[in-house]
């Protein structure tokens, strides 16, 4: 095999499934020793087009070289076996097992369980060559996120993978263990190893990668060099269009405060304290941002707000009235709305259809003991016609709908409750370009319709776009409160390190 | 997954949408291979299966006795069935339908036996009130703990099955035993007042009726009603019924006393309709059956009652192959056979199998 052969060359991939093409002749080559990106939003046939490579998916049509050779794939092991390894954006490994039982586990032979000794050495110096560290010994469940990865990529590595793939990896990571992965790939680059990293985020593979594919609409759109291009183009070839990223932010004459929290602490789930006496406090018309590494409370911070977590201590006020110990229904009917971080499963029912889903709070409302569902049923084909939401059918179960559908018709039933105050925890996430316009255009209108919102987000620059004040988490404790014009994203960054700002009179 | 490696490749492939024929088609075409299944045990005995098929279809269908007696054991399948089902679509998994039907049987006969000279007007609904409280709280017992401390129903609700059918027993052999009875583990029977009228000269009872409208009531409750979408959503997923501000302990405790009670009621109309008293092994395990029935009716109270008069059949079909030599226990080796194959058939619903040749490309 000559150096200048490609590693993978995917020709023509065709896939369909019923009713949609997920790949539409895709032509993919990835060179040695490069990082490759292939970008594109949701649904654009990223993830199908990688279930293929890794033996999931067969395709329809289409033909795999691997250093040249063309191969079938039946089974996952069978590309496995081609040294084709993959990293899930869920991890797939056994929680209560250790580190190396985790990577013995897929092994051909196993034969390496009677000498765990040596095999936890062979993994240690696996890290070693590529400048991470894992603990063979260690529990998966007891490692953070960002360790797990590094598990998973130890494991793809161990089972002779020259080609590895990874599915939106920095998505759970902090910007710490992300520069880190990426020193890491980068390493692994340079020792001859082939790097495929699925992304939407335009400045990590700006920064990170050689080369970039992106697909659209299940089409490849072309590939460019990192260097030769810029965000803009990048943005052009995945949407098809321009989109613009400032929205003009209108004064707002704050009113009245909405919510008021004092002193609250409460437990998560591992029974630590995942929220220490915090006080913060949300006007009407008012966008106020948690920004914080994931895991620092918000999630906790959230739940207490609307009623799902109990308080420990402290005191919470909706519209100057006490809420401390409402129920959830109250809450609700005080007019929190929540947009939860798991939309599909806890913010929407995924079996059910879309007409059940959007009567999900508001069938409580109405008197007496029976639904009425014609009523149901208008209420929500308007909603769905007002808020654009595409669905085939509105008595098909909602998790056939794509991402950016299913938050919309989640911020649908939360924004037609007609709420006071709206909690929404990272409700950009995942999400493709067009549908995180939408979700930005509708907290913007919720504010300038004088709603209070609080806004959870793990990307700065979606905090600073946002919000009217930025309030830091770190370990559950407020680490200052700033407002977008008088601070950086460095200073920000800092406090969600742990930083403690000078305490000033925003609190 | 499987299959021959060297010709062919089987693979599983997930479904986007299941077409409504599949839905039927799976319980059909997996009753069918359980019957194929047992027919090889049959077959084993030097007998022909189809010829003792036919002995069963035709006990169980094949004259006005048969039938009239089919629909007679699909009473207290239809009440069982409907009960696990309430349960099942909250996916709480009551396996406790044999012991609540006792107690249910318990409840009636109490009151049958201690008020026996109460107007049939009264007496009747009363033991109905009586069975399903009883049988409610067999069913909200574990529901208890299930719902306050997360103990697993399924382990809870069978073991009381023991306890109920014990409790029972302890009764008609002991304190409630009729002193006429000539020792036989039977309680006095009722008075007139308190036995369920009958349809013409068959054993079919009021019961029938009873079965039906709980199908109706338990349709427009889980169709129409807050209370049934709260359940729908619950059993979907308990998250999202605690984040729509639902009372998910609240209901798992009303669902499981309801299922129990459903269940009850079948043991008031089995000892009011048919035995006439209360007496030792009144169910031929009716609240297991019930499982799979409700199984195979995909949860659906119109498919329960039509599954249960089908399972009925298999019953009175079980008796009339005795006299051939097989023991009716044939129908309950049919039963699991037939469970087993709708539950691994389940899969069919989900995805579906697509097979290719190896050697070319398609």
């Amino acid at each position: 095999m000559s150096i200048h052969t490609p590693v993978v060359v995917m020709k023509n991939i065709t896939k369909t499934f019923p009713g949609t093409l997920a790949n539409d002749q895709v032509d993919l080559t990835i060179n040695r020793g490069e990082i490759h990106a292939l970008l594109g939003e949701n649904g654009a046939g990223k993830s199908t087009l990688m279930s293929v490579l890794t033996g999931l998916y067969r395709p329809d049509r289409g033909e795999i070289y691997i250093s040249g050779q063309p191969v079938e794939f039946y089974s996952p092991k069978d590309a496995v076996n081609q040294g084709i390894g993959m990293v899930h954006q869920h991890f797939k490994l056994v929680k209560t097992f250790t580190v190396a039982e985790n990577i013995l586990l897929g092994l051909q032979s196993g034969k390496e369980i009677y000498d765990l000794q040596e095999f936890k050495e062979k993994i240690q110096g696996f890290c070693q060559k590529y400048g991470f560290t894992v603990d063979p010994d260690a529990l998966v469940y007891q490692l953070s996120i960002g360790e797990q990865q590094r598990a998973e990529i130890v494991k793809a590595l161990f089972w002779g993978a020259e080609i590895l793939i990874l599915d939106e990896p920095t998505a759970v990571l902090t910007p710490q263990e992300a520069t880190e992965l990426y020193k890491t790939l980068r390493l692994m680059a340079g020792q001859g190893k082939s790097i495929i990293v699925i992304s939407h985020k335009l400045n990590e593979v700006m920064e990170n990668t050689d080369t970039i594919t992106v697909l659209r609409g299940g089409k490849a759109i072309g590939t460019v060099q990192t260097a030769n291009t810029n965000e803009k183009e990048l943005t052009r070839m995945m949407v098809g269009r321009y989109i613009l990223f400032n929205s003009s932010k209108k004064k707002i004459e704050p009113g009245t405060k909405v919510l008021a929290l004092h002193e609250v602490s409460c437990l998560g789930n591992r029974g630590q304290m995942a929220l220490k006496n915090i006080s913060l406090h949300i006007f009407n018309g008012e966008i106020l941002g948690i920004a914080g590494v994931a895991g620092n409370g918000q999630s906790e911070l959230a739940e207490v707000i609307a009623g799902l977590r109990p308080m420990e201590a402290g005191t919470k006020f909706i519209n100057g009235i006490d809420h401390t110990k409402s129920s959830v229904r109250n809450l609700i009917t005080a007019g929190v709305s929540y947009v939860p971080e798991d939309r599909l499963g806890t913010g929407l029912v995924p079996r059910l259809n879309a007409v059940d889903n959007f009567i999900l709070k508001s069938y409580q409302t109405t008197p007496g003991y029976f639904i009425n569902w014609a009523a149901a049923k208008e209420q929500t084909q308007a909603a769905v016609e007002k808020f654009q939401i595409k669905l085939a059918r509105l008595s098909n179960s909602v998790n056939m709908l794509s991402g950016g559908n299913l938050q919309k018709l989640l911020l649908a039933r939360e924004i037609s409750a007609d709420p006071r105050l709206i909690v929404a925890v990272y409700p950009m996430r995942g999400l493709d370009v067009g549908a995180m316009e939408v979700v930005r255009t509708l907290l913007m209108s919720q504010r300038e319709a004088g709603k209070g919102v609080l806004l959870i987000s793990e990307e700065l620059e979606e905090l600073f776009m946002l919000s009217d004040r930025i309030v830091v988490l770190h370990e559950g404790e407020v680490m200052g409160v700033v407002q977008p014009s008088d601070t950086t994203i460095e200073a920000v960054g800092m406090m969600m390190a742990g930083k403690r700002m000078l305490k000033d009179d925003g609190m | 997954m499987m299959g021959c490696e060297w010709m062919w490749k089987i693979n599983f492939e997930k479904r986007s949408t299941t077409p409504r024929i599949v839905l039927f088609l799976v319980p059909l075409l997996s009753i069918i291979v359980g019957l194929v299944f047992v027919g090889f045990f049959i077959a084993g005995t030097g007998k022909s299966p189809l010829y003792i098929y036919g002995l069963m279809f035709e006990g169980a269908f094949g004259s006005a006795y048969g039938l009239s007696e089919t629909v007679v054991k699909s009473i207290p399948l239809i009440l069982t069935g409907l009960g696990v089902a309430l349960a099942f679509r909250m996916q709480l998994w009551n396996i406790g339908a044999e012991g609540q039907l006792y107690m249910g049987a318990f409840g009636a006969t109490w009151l049958a036996l201690n008020f026996p000279m109460w107007p049939a007007y009264l007496l009747l609904p009363g033991m109905l009130i009586m069975s399903f409280i009883t049988g409610g709280i067999w069913g909200l017992l574990p529901a208890i703990p299930r719902a306050y401390f997360k103990v697993n129903e399924t382990i809870t609700t069978l073991l009381l099955n023991y306890v109920g059918i014990l409790w029972v027993d302890y009764l008609v052999y002991g304190p409630w035993r009729d002193p006429k009875g000539f020792n036989f583990p039977i309680t006095a029977p009722f008075s007139e007042n308190a036995i369920l009228p009958i349809l013409g000269d068959s054993r079919i009872h009021a019961g029938l009726i009873v079965g039906i409208l709980a199908a109706v009531v338990l349709y427009i409750i889980l169709k129409y009603t807050k209370w049934g979408f709260e359940i729908r959503v619950s059993g979907e997923s308990g998250a999202a019924a605690h984040y729509a501000g639902m009372n998910y302990i609240r209901n798992i405790l009303l669902v499981m006393f309801v299922s129990g009670g459903l269940a009850g009621i079948a043991g008031m109309t089995e000892v009011s309709g048919i035995t006439q008293r209360l007496q030792h092994g009144i169910s031929p395990g009716y609240g297991y059956s019930a499982i799979i029935i409700a199984w195979l009716a995909r949860l659906n109270p119109w498919a329960v009652v039509l599954v249960s008069f089908l399972f009925g059949g298999l019953l009175v079909g079980g008796y009339s192959i005795q006299t051939s030599g097989f023991p009716a226990a044939t129908v309950a080796m049919l039963q699991g056979a037939i469970l087993f194959f709708v539950v691994g058939g389940e899969i069919f619903v989900g995805y579906r199998l697509t097979w290719r040749s190896k050697g070319g490309n398609q």
